[in-house]
């Protein structure tokens, strides 16, 4: 017993930093319409960065949290301005899908130039010790702690943002209609800059809680996470804030629990099934709206 | 009629480009001109057309996006090696044995084609495409854990390692887990390559030109109206899904007979995306795009070896550089400003 | 879009005919050795470390004169740990003019490369491909340890140094390497009276979190778990060892060295821990302290298990050049003849042990050694 909850503890540690990805992830696609398949190099750029400031001028951890923030915001404005934006209007959805691909080698062969491909250990920039519980049987780390409060209040802010400010509900109205929006005098383009600088800005944050739970950082650190984390997405409902965290953390849980009790090389499988399985009962995933199509 | 004879001429000239590409190699190989480099990449250039063009009649001409493609070239791949390996002493006849297991290798993917279409082909959009990126995936994942052995009282299998097939010393171990296949016999050639290209435009062309063709179109264009005149959706869908499927199982077989080596893993979600890359950057839709690109690009790594350390840097930009010149309005509208006119005027000089 | 079409095929016409023409072969007075390995994507790490030290080893038998009177070139191709490109990279290493190869450096590469080699009859010696087949023909060598090889002396080492009778593994599934060392060792424990109580597997996809790898070791109670897979995830698997206060004897092979030199990694995580290398970095002998403080100056990082392999192979190259008499206006199916033979007749002391020998199937003859982790360094056992 006291297995399956260390178990489950470990699936909902692992669940929450693919929820804290899946959260950028889920807002770009919600608002821009696209899957940003650079997303997760983004996160390893954050990683690199607040390593970085820690390592090379001995920066306070939220100093170099703070850096790798400001570091991404400006990468996903810069990327969105350079390489999506201009093939907004495209004839077809996918060729923005096929540039952000080029964006994510560019990111991950950039990092491998300038940081080589040497695996780096992360310094965790939690201080928060572990909590044991049923005699030690149950830990329950700082990492873990950190990243669920993370997820809960980045969840709970974006959701009061989008519902409360002016520009939240101009990323409403965007999503919604593009054409609508514009007409309303809503600046379309600064609406979804915007919308990536915050995505860029929640990839910062995923990258630095990503490399303290999981301290090895590479140039190809962010790519698997960044897939499990779109997977996580569309689990709970792509567009859906509250679906990307509950996707995310289902995702962790039935991970862990797939490897434990079904078997270990085939958890990635196990996962894969279990989301086909909830697509073809909900194609929309968990909390994705059903929209009708019309005539 | 008029129209007809635009497709009909489209077509020639892309049954004559890979004609003509095929009798220039030739003659270059014949008379030693070519690089070792370039001897090398034939069967793969062969291999990557094939995908292209059949993904492009799932994503250009059904209008699914499909993220899934490598899973049934993975299928492909590994049931003809199986077989080719199994029969290797029975069947020394090279070119008759890779005959046969080109022919499974597509049998079987269109089976997984069909098997997985069904259920997937409800989605929509992104959704289709997330559930083929995971069918792929599971693909990948089991045929990694797959252990296959043959000895004197017939095949062993497990899923475990290679102790649990509880083999005789003195079998063989053919398909081994992660280290997939190896030792598969080389018979993949570029005369093959070739007429499997071919085989593919033909069935694929003929396919879109077919009163099947503009049936899957129409649902493509407007599935409800296409819906609303009586075209049965699911069968068209599954019908170009489950071609498709067959030509990447081909293109595995021909992958497979080409390397001395065969891992799931080749088989990723970056296979399936590098073949969407060709479709997309070749034109959605457009058949003799997905061939010129998936030799362009194909080919782009390896003329940047000169790069060393920059290479796959400068392949990342290139590819950038060409979506953006390909498909964004802006840089449309300017071709269509500068280029249009340096092109008609090409072509007035020709007449 | 019909226009583009047109360009680009224009475009790559004019590509291909560019890259088709065949490159004259050089006849000059060296010899040109190829390299291939992955220098970017996931194992970069490794071909890098192997390229570097090759290219090492090389400037500095050119300084000392050359091999025969003849300076070495060496030429390192890229392959992105992919057999298909593998091959690419030999066949451009071919149209340069290439006589030797020294690679490729990870296993299912090498396995597709020396089919062509064989083929060819292009002598191959790869400094880190351990599985069986990348040695198959008799143009083929290599420096480090086969897989069986590996899983077995691990085994043995274990139950003859009573290290502990209740065994498990955590190893990478879908990792050629790391699968063909445990498929031996789990073989061999039966051998030597260990009890394999839990063999956890992991992929590459799913390689961030081992709580579930660990917690099944340490509910069966394991004494010693055994790691036959690479240094990057084994410190991830010693940090959540750590955090879930699990601490039994962690055995590892060759894979495992370079954990220390991991940039930022907690060296105190991997006190006690035991590995077979052949190599390690702050070894006593002049030889490695050299090696270890030229290849720091040049590249600024401690050089790994796969350099050493890469830096005795070059040597290797040139002591049997040196044996056989060859010449550089050979051609590449000559010298391997000849180095087929002189292969098997040099010994050689290098990073990786001494009195180095090869047999006639390519395998080298040397004696691992068993290193422990104590006090951040590692000490000989």
């Amino acid at each position: 017993m006291s297995s399956f909850v260390s178990y489950l503890i470990n699936g909902i540690s692992l669940g929450s930093v693919y929820a804290i990805i899946a959260l950028g992830y889920t807002m770009v696609y919600g608002i821009a319409k696209m899957l940003n398949f650079a997303h997760g190099d983004v996160i390893m750029v954050g990683g690199y960065a607040a390593l970085t400031m820690m390592t090379v001028s001995g920066a306070h951890p939220l100093v170099a949290i703070l850096v790798a923030v400001l570091v991404c915001t400006t990468l996903g404005i810069t990327i969105e301005r350079v390489a999506y934006r201009p093939l907004r209007g495209a004839a077809s959805p996918l060729a923005v899908l096929i540039t952000a691909i080029g964006v994510s080698y560019l990111l991950q062969n950039l990092a491998l130039l300038i940081f080589g491909a040497n695996t780096k250990s992360f310094q965790s920039v939690v201080t928060i010790p572990a909590v044991k519980l049923a005699d030690g049987a149950i830990n329950i780390t700082g990492e873990t702690i950190v990243t669920i409060v993370a997820c809960i209040v980045i969840m709970l802010g974006l959701t009061t943002f989008i519902k409360k400010t002016k520009a939240g509900q101009a990323m409403l109205a965007v999503s919604e209609d593009k054409g609508a929006a514009q007409l309303m005098g809503i600046n379309v383009n600064g609406t979804i800059a915007l919308t990536f600088a915050i995505g860029s800005a929640l990839a910062a944050i995923a990258g630095v809680l990503l490399c303290s739970a999981y301290p090895s950082l590479t140039p190809y650190t962010g790519a698997m996470p960044g897939i499990k984390a779109f997977v996580a997405a569309v689990f709970g409902g792509i567009g859906s804030i509250t679906g990307a965290m509950i996707g995310g953390i289902l995702l962790g849980v039935i991970e862990i629990l797939g490897k434990a009790y079904i078997s270990s090389q085939m958890a990635d499988a196990i996962v894969f099934a279990v989301l086909i399985i909830v697509l073809l009962v909900k194609p929309t995933g968990l909390l994705g709206k059903q929209i009708q199509e019309k005539v | 009629m008029k129209k007809m004879d635009k497709t009909f001429k489209s077509n020639c000239i892309t049954y004559g480009m890979v004609i003509a590409a095929y009798i220039i190699v030739q003659i270059m190989v014949g008379t030693g001109n070519i690089s070792s480099l370039m001897k090398g990449l034939l069967v793969p250039v062969c291999v990557y057309i094939v995908m292209a063009v059949s993904l492009n009649l799932v994503v250009g001409i059904s209008g699914e996006l499909s993220l899934g493609h490598a899973g049934f070239m993975c299928v492909g791949a590994f049931s003809s090696a199986f077989f080719s390996k199994c029969v290797q002493e029975a069947l020394p006849n090279s070119g008759f044995r890779f005959f046969l297991a080109i022919v499974l290798g597509a049998a079987v993917a269109a089976v997984f084609g069909l098997l997985i279409g069904i259920p997937v082909l409800r989605l929509k959009g992104d959704y289709l495409a997330i559930v083929t990126l995971a069918f792929g995936e599971i693909i990948k994942n089991v045929i990694n854990v797959f252990y296959i052995g043959k000895d004197s009282t017939g095949f062993h299998f497990s899923m475990k390692d290679q102790f649990s097939m509880g083999m005789e010393p003195t079998g063989t171990v053919i398909l081994n887990g992660p280290q997939g296949i190896t030792g598969t016999p080389k018979d993949a050639s570029f005369t093959v390559g070739v007429i499997l290209i071919l085989i593919t435009l033909f069935v694929v062309l003929n396919l879109i030109n077919s009163r099947d063709g503009r049936a899957i179109k129409s649902i493509r264009d407007n599935r409800i109206a296409a819906e609303s005149v009586g075209i049965n959706i699911t069968k068209y869908k599954l019908m170009a899904f489950t071609v498709s499927a067959a030509l990447a199982g081909a293109a595995g077989a021909l992958y497979a007979h080409n390397l001395a080596t065969l891992q799931g893993k080749k088989f990723d979600y970056n296979m399936s995306i590098m073949a969407l890359v060709f479709v997309v950057l070749g034109g959605i839709g457009n058949i003799r795009g997905s061939v010129i690109a998936a030799v362009v690009l194909t080919l782009l790594p390896e003329l940047l070896r000169g790069l060393s350390d920059y290479r796959m840097l400068i392949y990342a930009i290139v590819l950038i550089v060409m979506m953006l010149f390909n498909w964004a309005p802006k840089a449309l509208e300017w071709r269509e400003r500068y280029l249009s006119r340096f092109f008609r005027k090409q072509e007035k000089e020709g007449k | 879009m019909k226009k583009f079409g047109k360009a680009v095929s224009i475009l790559a016409c004019a590509a291909m005919t560019a890259s088709l023409v065949a490159a004259p072969v050089a006849a000059e007075g060296t010899f040109k050795i190829g390299g291939i390995g992955p220098m970017t994507g996931g194992a970069a790490v490794y071909g890098q470390a192997v390229m570097n030290a090759a290219q090492l080893a090389v400037d500095e038998i050119n300084a000392a004169g050359g091999v025969n009177g003849a300076e070495l070139e060496f030429n390192a191709q890229d392959d992105e740990h992919d057999a298909e490109k593998s091959v690419n990279a030999y066949n451009t290493l071919k149209d340069w003019g290439m006589q030797m190869l020294l690679g490729t450096v990870t296993s299912a590469p090498c396995i597709a490369v020396e089919a062509e080699a064989m083929n060819d009859n292009m002598f191959l010696l790869t400094p880190s491909g351990s599985a069986v087949e990348c040695i198959s023909g008799d143009n083929a060598f290599r420096v480090c340890f086969s897989d069986p090889n590996q899983g077995t002396a691990s085994a043995q080492y274990i139950g003859e140094n009573k290290l502990a009778t209740k065994v498990a593994a955590i190893y990478d599934s879908s990792d050629v390497y790391s699968s063909g060392i445990f498929a031996t060792f789990q073989a061999e424990a039966a051998n030597q009276g260990l009890e394999i109580v839990a063999a956890e597997a992991f992929t590459a996809d799913s390689k961030t979190d081992f709580s579930v790898q660990l917690q099944k070791a340490k509910d069966a109670g394991a004494e010693l778990v055994f790691l036959p897979i690479y240094y990057t995830e084994a410190s991830l698997i010693l940090q959540q060892a750590a955090g879930m206060d699990f601490a039994p004897i962690f055995f590892g092979c060759d894979g495992l060295d370079g954990l220390l030199a991991v940039e930022g990694f907690d060296t105190s995580l991997a006190e006690g821990v035991m590995l077979l290398t052949p190599f390690a970095a702050d070894a006593e002998d002049e030889l490695t302290q050299t090696f270890v403080a030229n290849y720091k100056e040049q590249f600024g990082d401690t050089p790994n298990q796969f350099a050493a392999d890469a830096y005795d192979g070059i040597y290797a190259i040139k002591a049997a050049l040196e044996k056989a008499g060859a010449t550089p206006d050979m051609d590449a199916s000559e010298i391997c003849d000849l180095m087929k033979v002189a292969m098997t007749e040099i010994t050689m002391d290098g990073l990786t042990g001494s009195g180095i020998t090869w047999s006639a199937d390519g395998e080298p003859t040397k004696a691992p050694k068993a290193v422990v982790i104590t006090d951040g360094a590692y000490k000989a056992m």
